[in-house]
């Protein structure tokens, strides 16, 4: 075990799967040489050399379509785009070329082997276009895995699994806990599964559910309401999709109760795909109606921010409207 | 500061704009429509063998189109595509790599896995979308693949294949593969942002890859002038520090000496290579198009007299590799075979039901199954509206 911030454990589990297979490429903007934006590569140019580690040109579409090609050919293509918010660009090499290439071939080909690591989210005066959490976009695609870790063992375990992994899968990174968020990682190789939620902490009264940085944001609020005598249970579902719709069933089974809390804005969000599958699934055992805790439907502000995210009180506020339901 | 990339031109004192102009860009011609070399023509490698199997690729390529546009009017097929007045862009591009190089193309370039020995049954399998399609008759007509051939399955999204090459190529040059990529694509497709994508990454990345683009004069129905006002594709090559030649894409011999030629610079140097092979789309763009709304009739009269097929044969004829008697057989036999296969492929049954949910991942999630099992509950609710299904899982 070793003291890691959720940074080194991307970057030790980034060196263990380029050690481990001599065909893993690490490519994106400012990735090779100087290591990342936020450090995420660093050393690795150093140690597997410029082949295996390199500088892209500043062009999302060409790094995913170059990685779609390296993953077709068999190489291990493990592509960054800088934040989230320019994954746009790359959009239809993710959509209509990773997410169908397996299926339109017929198995002919495939590109299993591409991870695309992008930090997410907001809580960092990113502002418009360093705070988005573009994950529903990428849910309504059939062919993709999303995966979204919450802390530094979660990351390493998540995102090696990810590269392993024989469908292509985009792991977002919540960039506000890259250094705030540290904990012990095992030194050695481990994987954590994929489509898997994981229940963080059993309770009774309600079920709260969220991914990647807003899980810190939910476990603050389930705190605050167990002051006032209310048990939560608390989830993580970690893979967007396909996810896990067993746990958090068998969850809301027992509760009564789900309130579903992200970072994206309300409308269409995965909160929504959430709740319309689990009031399917559970609609004899529901006490409350399904919480959504979410942004507005509005592009992400700067000056307001505070105001704008799904934060613990409106989680806190959430979770005692629907026990006094 | 890295300020070595770029030619040193001199300075100068008074402002001097250039233009396209400045770059003057020769087009490669070594066979004439009458079948004559041009006096100093330097030939590829090509031996009767080599010249007589392009020919008969041809020759199939010709009659398979024929064949299928009528089976498309007559109902039998959704879709299709021919590739009139191009075909030895494809064939001529194939007929110069190793079979261990990778090809993409755009859809224009069925050529390709017919030189490389796609099979008749498994052209028709694709077309009638049939249970013995390699892509399991998940895509529209054309869109054909082969692993066993190293031709990438075919995608309609234009161009998004250019970036992808790259990185194949890249992969190969990783591995120390004596291979490259072949990229095809045509003149409209290079507006898409992914041309510029691949092109500047093969460049940059120093990738083995040739892309080789079928400049037709059209986009549907829009014009060449109408895509772009620079000296066509082949001067954006040289914008990106990528070695570049234009060619007659209707000299077959002319495609096969520049392909020879960039498929040893890529393999040996690590370094991309643009063809830019002039041609025109002598049919309509698809068979949902109808040519005489954009076009005239004098002018596609004028191409036909250049067509690439007839200046082969014209070729053959005086190598005397080739006489009108095999001609004949060659044609008649092929339009025999052709038929025959479409009367086969249209009788196989569609693929299984099973087949709607494989492939999405490399295994059904749960959610699949279930969606999956759903369907079928209901096919056999209503087994008189979906007769292919019904009664068969």
């Amino acid at each position: 075990m070793a003291q890691m911030n959720l940074l080194h454990a991307i970057n030790n589990a980034l060196d263990i799967a380029m050690a481990d297979n001599d065909r893993t490429v690490c490519f994106g903007e400012d990735v090779g040489h100087f290591g990342g934006v936020f450090r995420a590569t660093s050393g690795l140019q150093e140690k597997y050399g410029k082949t295996r580690c390199f500088n892209s040109p500043l062009v999302e579409q060409g790094i995913i379509g170059f990685a779609n090609g390296l993953a077709a050919q068999g190489s291990v293509a493990i592509a960054e785009i800088q934040f989230a918010d320019y994954i746009f660009p790359a959009f239809d090499q993710i959509v209509n070329e990773a997410a169908k290439f397996r299926y339109r071939t017929g198995n002919e080909f495939d590109v299993g082997k591409l991870t695309i690591r992008a930090p997410y989210g907001g809580g960092i005066a990113g502002g418009l276009y360093h705070s988005q959490s573009p994950e529903a976009y990428f849910a309504h695609t059939p062919g993709l895995k999303v995966v979204i870790p919450r802390n530094p063992y979660q990351a390493k375990g998540l995102l090696l699994a990810s590269i392993r992994d024989d469908n292509p899968v985009v792991f977002f990174e919540p960039k506000r806990l890259y250094r705030a968020s540290v904990g012990e990682v095992p030194e050695e190789d481990y994987q954590l599964p994929l489509g898997k939620a994981e229940v963080v902490q059993t309770g009774k009264d309600i079920t709260l559910l969220a991914w990647g940085a807003q899980m810190e944001i939910i476990e603050k609020a389930a705190k605050m309401a167990s002051e006032d005598g209310i048990s939560c249970e608390i989830i993580d579902l970690r893979t967007i999709i396909p996810w896990d719709i067993e746990t958090v069933t068998q969850s809301v089974m027992k509760t009564g109760r789900l309130l579903v809390s992200q970072e994206a804005p309300l409308t269409a969000g995965f909160a929504s795909e959430i709740a319309a599958t689990i009031q399917n699934e559970c609609f004899l055992h529901l006490e409350s109606p399904i919480a959504r805790v979410c942004g507005l439907d509005t592009p992400y502000p700067l000056a307001l921010e505070k105001e704008y995210i799904s934060d613990h009180l409106k989680v806190y506020e959430a979770i005692k409207t629907s026990i006094n339901f | 500061m890295n300020n070595e990339l770029y030619n040193d031109g001199p300075i100068v004192h008074q402002a001097t704009f250039i233009d396209g102009n400045s770059v003057i860009i020769p087009e490669l011609k070594l066979l004439d429509q009458d079948g004559n070399t041009y006096p100093g023509a330097d030939l590829p490698d090509i031996d009767k063998t080599l010249a007589i199997k392009i020919y008969k690729t041809l020759a199939f390529h010709r009659v398979l189109d024929e064949r299928m546009v009528a089976s498309q009017r007559q109902g039998r097929l959704s879709f299709y595509m021919t590739a009139l007045g191009e075909e030895a862009a494809s064939v001529g591009g194939a007929a110069g790599l190793e079979p261990q190089d990778m090809i993409m193309t755009q859809y224009r370039e069925q050529g390709v896995l017919m030189f490389r020995g796609f099979s008749l049954e498994n052209f028709m399998n694709q077309l009638f979308s049939n249970a013995k399609d390699l892509g399991k008759g998940r895509q529209m007509p054309i869109h054909y693949g082969s692993k066993e051939l190293n031709c990438m399955t075919v995608s309609s999204t234009l161009a998004t294949q250019i970036p992808q090459a790259t990185g194949y190529a890249y992969g190969q040059k990783v591995q120390g593969l004596n291979a490259i990529t072949l990229c095809y694509f045509g003149e409209g497709a290079a507006s898409e942002g992914d041309f510029h994508a691949g092109l500047n990454m093969a460049a940059v990345q120093e990738a083995p890859v040739v892309f080789f683009c079928r400049n037709n004069g059209y986009a549907i129905s829009t014009p060449a002038d109408e895509q772009y006002k620079g000296n066509g594709i082949a001067s954006r090559g040289v914008g990106y520090g990528i070695k570049t030649i234009r060619v007659d894409g209707n000299d077959i011999l002319a495609v096969l000496k520049a392909m020879q030629l960039a498929r040893e610079y890529a393999v040996s140097e690590h370094k991309p290579v643009l063809i830019e092979a002039m041609s025109y789309r002598l049919g309509a763009h698809s068979t949902s198009d109808d040519p005489s709304g954009y076009r005239t009739k004098e002018e596609e009269a004028k191409w036909q007299a250049n067509d690439p097929i007839l200046r082969m044969k014209n070729w053959l004829l005086k190598q005397e590799w080739w006489d009108e008697a095999q001609e004949t057989i060659l044609f008649e036999q092929l339009r025999e075979d052709i038929l025959a296969a479409v009367k086969v492929a249209e009788k196989v049954d569609k693929p299984h039901i099973d087949t709607m949910i494989t492939d999405v991942y490399d295994v059904p999630t749960p959610q699949l199954k279930a969606q999956l099992e759903a369907v079928k509950a209901h096919v056999n609710k209503y087994p008189e509206s979906y007769p292919f299904t019904a009664g068969k899982f």
